[in-house]
Formats: C-alpha cells, sequence, structure tokens
C-alpha cells in the first residue's frame, strides 16, 4: 500500500492496518490491511475463505484483531449490510418496521424518509410487504436502504448481490455507483462478481489471508499473483469486459478514465 | 366462585400476561431449548432457596440468572454447540436440584407442586409477587423493546448501528429467569416453557406486527389459563398440566385457520 502523506489522509475514513486474526489454531488473516477515502469505491475480492468476512467484522468492530490496527475518521458513520440476514419466518415484520429499527432520526418523518430511501434503491413498493415475501433482489435492496437511512459516510457491502440473478446482479452494481456518486459516501465491498464490480471500482484488494495486491482494477487483473489465484480464464474474462467500457489504457496498461473519478484521485 | 379459584386465576394471567410477549422473543429467537434449561435449573433453586431459609423464587431467580450467564462465558472455551451446552446444563442443574431436595426429605417437600405447578394453592403473598414481579419484567420489556427486536432481526447489524446487544441480551435473558421463577407456581418447573412459547406460536398465525404477536400471546396465555383451570375443576385434572393441555388446544386449533382462509 502506498504510504499515506498527510493530503491523502485527510479524506481517509478508515484505514485498518497489520490486522492479525487467528481462530482456532488457523490464521485468517495474516498482516492483512486496507484503506478507504470518501467518495471511493473499495472492492475486496478473494477466494473462499480467504478472511474476507472476517476484515470486514474487524473494521466494524465486530471482531477483534489479535495484532493491527484500525484507525476511524472520528464520528464516522457507517451503513451495513451484513453477508446473510435471515429473518425468522416466525417473526412478523413489514418492510416498513424493518427500515425504522435502523435507529434513522426523527420518528415523526420516519416513514416518509423510509419511502424515499426505498425509491431510490428501486424498491418503492414493498414498505407495507411482509419481509418474509419480498424477492431475493428487493430483500438485497431493503436492506441496502437501511444501510443508506443511516446517512452514512461509508457504506460496508458484504456479498450484496446474493441470491440475486445476473441481471439483477449489475443493475444492483450501477446502482451502488450511483448511490456513490449522489451521496459522495465511500464504499467498501465485498464481492464474487469481478467482471460486474470492477468497472465501478477504484481500488482493488485482492485478499487471501495477506493482501495479494492491491490497486486500480487494472493493475490488479495483470498482477501475476491475482492471476495466479483465479486462473487465467477469470482474469481474460476481465480483460475482455474493459475492452466495452469508457476508459483507455496507456502505454504502461494503466487506466486512463474520462471524467469521473479524478476529484477522489487527483 | 371460590376465593382460590378466584387467586389461581389472578396468579395465572398475571403470569400468562407476561410470559406471551417473552415467550415471542422466545420463538423469534429460537431460545426455546434456553427456557427449557433454565427452567430445569429452577429446581436446583429450590433446594437452594429451602437449604439457605431465603425466598424460594429469589433462590430460582438467582440460579436462573448464574445459568444464563455460564452459557454465555462457558460457549466460546467449550466450543461446543450451543444446543449440547444447554443440555449439559439443564439436566446437570436439575441433577444437583434433586440431590439437594432429597436430603431435605424429612421436611416433606412436595416435589410434585414445583415440577408441575399447584396453581390452585396460589396465596395473596404468591399474588404479590407475581403482580410485582410481572409489572416489572413488563415495565423492562417495553423499554428493551425496540432494541431487543434489533438484536433480535440481527445482532450484527444491530451492533454497527449502536445497539448495546450484549446489554441486551443479557437483560433479556434475565428477564427470562424471573419470569421462569413466577411461573413455577403457575405450571411447575418441567411445563414452564410451554407457558411462554405455545401461546406465541399460536399467536403467530394472527399476527402482522411483533407488537400484535406479543399482545396475542398474552391473550392467548390467560385463555389457556382460564380453560386449563375450567377443565381442572371439571374434571379434576391436575391443574399445571390442565393449562398446558388447553394452550395446545388453542394451537391445534389455530393451525386449521389459516388453511380454511386459504381455500
Amino acid at each position: 500500500m502506498a504510504p499515506s502523506d498527510p493530503f491523502a489522509a485527510a479524506d481517509i475514513l478508515l484505514e485498518a492496518s497489520d490486522l492479525t486474526v487467528v481462530r482456532g489454531g488457523k490464521e485468517i488473516l495474516a498482516g492483512a490491511g486496507l484503506k478507504v477515502r470518501g467518495g471511493e469505491i473499495v472492492t475486496l475480492i478473494g477466494p473462499n475463505g480467504a478472511g474476507k468476512t472476517t476484515i470486514i467484522k474487524v473494521v466494524l468492530g465486530l471482531m477483534k484483531a489479535d495484532q493491527g490496527k484500525v484507525m476511524r475518521r472520528p464520528g464516522l458513520v457507517i451503513g451495513y449490510m451484513p453477508q446473510r440476514l435471515h429473518i425468522d419466518p416466525t417473526l412478523p415484520l413489514t418492510v416498513g418496521r424493518f427500515l425504522a429499527l435502523g435507529g434513522s432520526r426523527g420518528n415523526g418523518k420516519g416513514r416518509a424518509r423510509a419511502a424515499e430511501v426505498l425509491g431510490e434503491v428501486g424498491a418503492g413498493a414493498v414498505m407495507d410487504t411482509p419481509l418474509q415475501a419480498v424477492s431475493g433482489g428487493e430483500f438485497q435492496r431493503v436492506v441496502l436502504a437501511r444501510a443508506l437511512l443511516r446517512e452514512p459516510d461509508l457504506l460496508v457491502l458484504d456479498e450484496p448481490s446474493q441470491g440475486i440473478d445476473v441481471n439483477g446482479q449489475a443493475e444492483l452494481y450501477r446502482l451502488i455507483a450511483r448511490i456513490r456518486d449522489r451521496r459522495g459516501c465511500g464504499v467498501l465491498m465485498v464481492s464474487h462478481d469481478l467482471h460486474l464490480v470492477m468497472a465501478d471500482t477504484d481500488e482493488v484488494v485482492c485478499l487471501n489471508h495477506h493482501v495479494c495486491c492491491a490497486g486500480r482494477p487494472e493493475m490488479v487483473t495483470n498482477d501475476p499473483s491475482y492471476i495466479q489465484l483465479f486462473g487465467r480464464q477469470v482474469a481474460g474474462t476481465l480483460a475482455v469486459y474493459h475492452h466495452h467500457h469508457d476508459h483507455d489504457h496507456d502505454a504502461g496498461g494503466n487506466v486512463i478514465s474520462h471524467g469521473e473519478g479524478e476529484d477522489h484521485h487527483g | 366462585m371460590d376465593e382460590f379459584l378466584i387467586r389461581a386465576l389472578i396468579g395465572g394471567f398475571g403470569v400468562a400476561v407476561v410470559a406471551g410477549p417473552l415467550g415471542a422473543f422466545v420463538v423469534w429467537r429460537r431460545m426455546a431449548f434456553f427456557g427449557g434449561t433454565l427452567s430445569h435449573s429452577a429446581l436446583l433453586g429450590v433446594a437452594m432457596g429451602i437449604l439457605l431459609g431465603i425466598n424460594i423464587n429469589i433462590g430460582i431467580f438467582a440460579v436462573c440468572a448464574v445459568v444464563a450467564v455460564l452459557l454465555v462465558i462457558l460457549a466460546r472455551p467449550t466450543q461446543l454447540a450451543n444446543d449440547t451446552l444447554l443440555g449439559i446444563l439443564a439436566h446437570a442443574s436439575l441433577a444437583f436440584g434433586l440431590i439437594g431436595l432429597s436430603f431435605m426429605e424429612a421436611r416433606r417437600i412436595d416435589l410434585m407442586s414445583y415440577l408441575f405447578g399447584d396453581v390452585l394453592a396460589t396465596t395473596e403473598q404468591d399474588i404479590a409477587l407475581i403482580l410485582i414481579g410481572g409489572g416489572l419484567v413488563i415495565a423492562a420489556l417495553v423499554f428493551l423493546w425496540r432494541p431487543l427486536l434489533a438484536a433480535t432481526v440481527d445482532e450484527e447489524l444491530a451492533m454497527v448501528e449502536g445497539v448495546p446487544v450484549k446489554a441486551v441480551n443479557l437483560a433479556f435473558m434475565l428477564l427470562l429467569a424471573v419470569i421462569v421463577a413466577l411461573a413455577m407456581k403457575v405450571v411447575g418447573i418441567l411445563l414452564v416453557t410451554s407457558l411462554i412459547i405455545i401461546p406465541a406460536a399460536t399467536a403467530r398465525r394472527f399476527s402482522t406486527t411483533p407488537e400484535q404477536m406479543a399482545v396475542y400471546a398474552a391473550f392467548g396465555g390467560c385463555a389457556a389459563v382460564a380453560g386449563g383451570l375450567w377443565g381442572s375443576m371439571s374434571f379434576d385434572t391436575p391443574s399445571g398440566p390442565s393449562i398446558v393441555a388447553a394452550a395446545f388446544a388453542l394451537f391445534a386449533v389455530s393451525l386449521l385457520v389459516p388453511a380454511f382462509r386459504q381455500r
């Protein structure tokens, strides 16, 4: 990772460094770290069991690391979307009530605000539907809405596209990018859908207990350790995908994006 | 109506009104077995109460509270599945309770009344205890409602959103310990869980909000108490089991209702 200079540090929402977590004699994280700046989408990728969810839990304060430290900007408000949210079928809860449980401020305007945010994530019609009756895609949007209702500075999303078909997944990632553009919040997410996420991601962190490689998507996908981890085929798919996109590569293979993002990476 | 029957009804209603809403949380959180463990350990509380010469209800509450805390503390180092740990503590405490009581045979302990309740012997003192204890539990539950519900939906999400989940969970377990101590008089140690979970399970089918389910469970529990006492008087059956049988009958009937609606 790049050494932090005082200018960049000013916009850092969250920085974790040198995290080590040992559970049951196994090293789940071995000196891993990551950094999220305001308005930046950081995507965490890696094979199953690589410690992606663990590092998310550590930076959220849900789990204690055996070593290393996590620094958050003081007063940072985090909106969190867990990997699996199981709502017991015996709990009669409508979407509206679920959203109200998130602790959004201002009870009187709570419902109107909830309706607004549900609209923002494209799930405006389900306000009074029982949670157990909404579709997988709607459910993920509802959980996202709950995170957004906190007016977060940082969104933390653990595999947000679970239980959604491929078309819906692409749509959800576009929605996340739009939310970032509109609200200017930072986004830290775990994803398996590399080819779908890469386009809107500013920084990729490839994790396999330690950080194998990190950087702009194009840098990472050309990194030998990345190719070794995911195989040439997946890496190849990504290369193809990138040709459809609205940016160019310079001689060194680095990306030159058009317009978007320069305010984050001056 | 006979005075002892009125006392039994008041005591039974008092317990049912509190057990219903707590039972809803037990059902939502899948803690039925936990409730069973607490109630099994209550017999140890009875033995301790008698041995130390303190109020039996306080003895039960203390032992239940210790068991609840032990469950939380032991979960990590033993790495045993939760239900295994619950089974160990439930039956170990029941065994120790029975052993403890066996030392007091001379004082003619009515074991059956502890195991299966003796609501028809409810005294005015019992009623006072149920109303005060139950009132406190309800007040605490109203105060804790929102954070407890948030923690029930998803603990980690609630934690990130600033809910003190561990404190809330502990408070909930202590409330359960209180209701186990209070309900022992009505249905007995071995049947306490049923008075907590059956009315809540029955209420599920008629509820569209968590609050509705809690309130319906309270009413359902009262209906079970009334029905059980009526049965007990009419057929000369033991009161505690009769109340549980009535609760089950209500549950069984409730299963038919949505089936009708769907057709």
